[in-house]
């Protein structure tokens, strides 16, 4: 058999383009502080938007990082979903129907904080006007029915959380619904998980800080025993392919 | 209190279920999140959302709600509608805020 190796990941951090994520959440300082806790792969998931992923990806990979593009999709229901995309022009693709689908309100920055678009020396592009802490017209249904159209992988976020986690906000997660993962906040033990999810032990678990401050990054993170760190093998991994494995800690 | 003297007076739009309209409204309950409701709500109580997800039929059924009533003109997703009309899960619909409609349930009488 094939030797494993164990690629560290944190698959939900957010930048400084989500408004409640602090305005140091730079791509430059993201790759830093990612490369000094030793993760192998991160995942770029604002609200609603991948506009830092493609700067972030490119950072990342002088620093042996995969940090995938990804974005947390809020549902009809206000539930919080993650799709995470092998490459930027899918997770675009997606980006464009969350956008068409959006609250039709410009941010306010009195109530929300900068939406800060950066590029690679974190100098600042410009600034989303959309409310991208508002949520879209597509049910949980439909926005994994897109992620998958699109070749991303569909996570439901922090499942632990009653408010925006689908759990709390649906009361349960439909039998149908086809998510790739579930995700579970930094706030949850998994024994605790263990005996809280029991009935949601068929679908695979990953843990992620959901970091919106830089020292937040890695606070809970996954381990995938894979051969590489790229996004096929994630996939692989999450379906427990010949051997491959997923522990969380 | 009787589903259809709340139909009746508050002017709502029966959606589905509406041989079912004889059940006894025994008092109310407001939320979004469907955990607040499953862990919250009581049976026979009428339910105030503006939730229209397949999963508020699962919810009404587990509780043995009266009926759910959607603010603000919502209209029950599909799979919403196809669930509630087999289970027998009256979904009625307002066109006022929730803050209004519970007023006027209030002024009838209907309590926790």
């Amino acid at each position: 058999m094939t030797r494993r190796v164990n690629f560290r990941a944190d698959l939900h951090i957010h930048t400084c383009l989500s408004p409640c994520a602090d305005l140091y959440m730079t791509p430059c300082r993201i790759v830093e502080k990612a490369s000094s806790l030793g993760l192998n792969i991160i995942a770029i998931c604002d609200h609603n938007s991948v506009e830092n992923a493609e700067v972030t990806k490119k950072l990342a990979k002088e620093k042996g990082i995969n940090a995938l593009p990804g974005m947390e999709v809020t549902s009809s229901e206000e539930a919080h979903i993650l799709g995470i995309f092998g490459d930027i022009d899918s997770a675009k693709r997606l980006q464009d129907i969350v956008y068409e689908n959006l609250q039709a309100v410009e941010n306010d920055k009195k109530a929300f904080d900068y939406q800060v678009i950066v590029n690679e020396k974190d100098e600042v592009l410009g600034f989303n006007k959309r409310l991208l802490i508002g949520s879209t017209r597509l049910s949980v249904e439909k926005v994994v029915e897109l992620i998958h159209h699109f070749g991303g992988l569909a996570i439901a976020s922090h499942i632990d959380r009653e408010v925006f986690g689908i759990i709390g906000q649906l009361g349960f997660i439909p039998p149908d619904l086809r998510l790739d993962a579930l995700e579970l906040s930094r706030n949850i033990s998994t024994e605790e998980a263990r005996r809280k999810f029991k009935e949601y032990s068929h679908i695979p678990w990953i843990k992620s800080s959901d970091a919106h401050y830089l020292p937040d990054i890695g606070k809970a993170s996954t381990s995938f025993f894979m051969n590489h760190s790229t996004f096929e093998e994630l996939c692989l991994t999450l379906k427990g392919i010949d051997g491959r494995q997923v522990i969380l800690y | 209190m009787k589903l259809y003297e709340i139909v009746d007076t508050l002017s709502l739009e029966v959606k589905t279920a509406s041989s079912y309209l004889t059940k006894e409204v025994t008092g109310g309950y407001v939320s979004d999140l469907l955990s607040d409701v499953m862990a919250n709500s009581k049976e026979g109580n009428i339910w105030i959302t503006i939730q229209t997800h397949q999963n508020i039929v699962a919810v009404a059924a587990l509780k043995d709600l009266s009926g759910i009533i959607l603010v603000n003109n919502r209209m029950p997703d599909p799979e919403a509608l196809k669930n509630a009309e087999s289970q027998g899960i009256p979904i009625l619909v307002s066109s006022l805020p929730a803050f209004e409609l519970v007023g006027k349930l209030y002024i009838l009488g209907l309590r926790c």
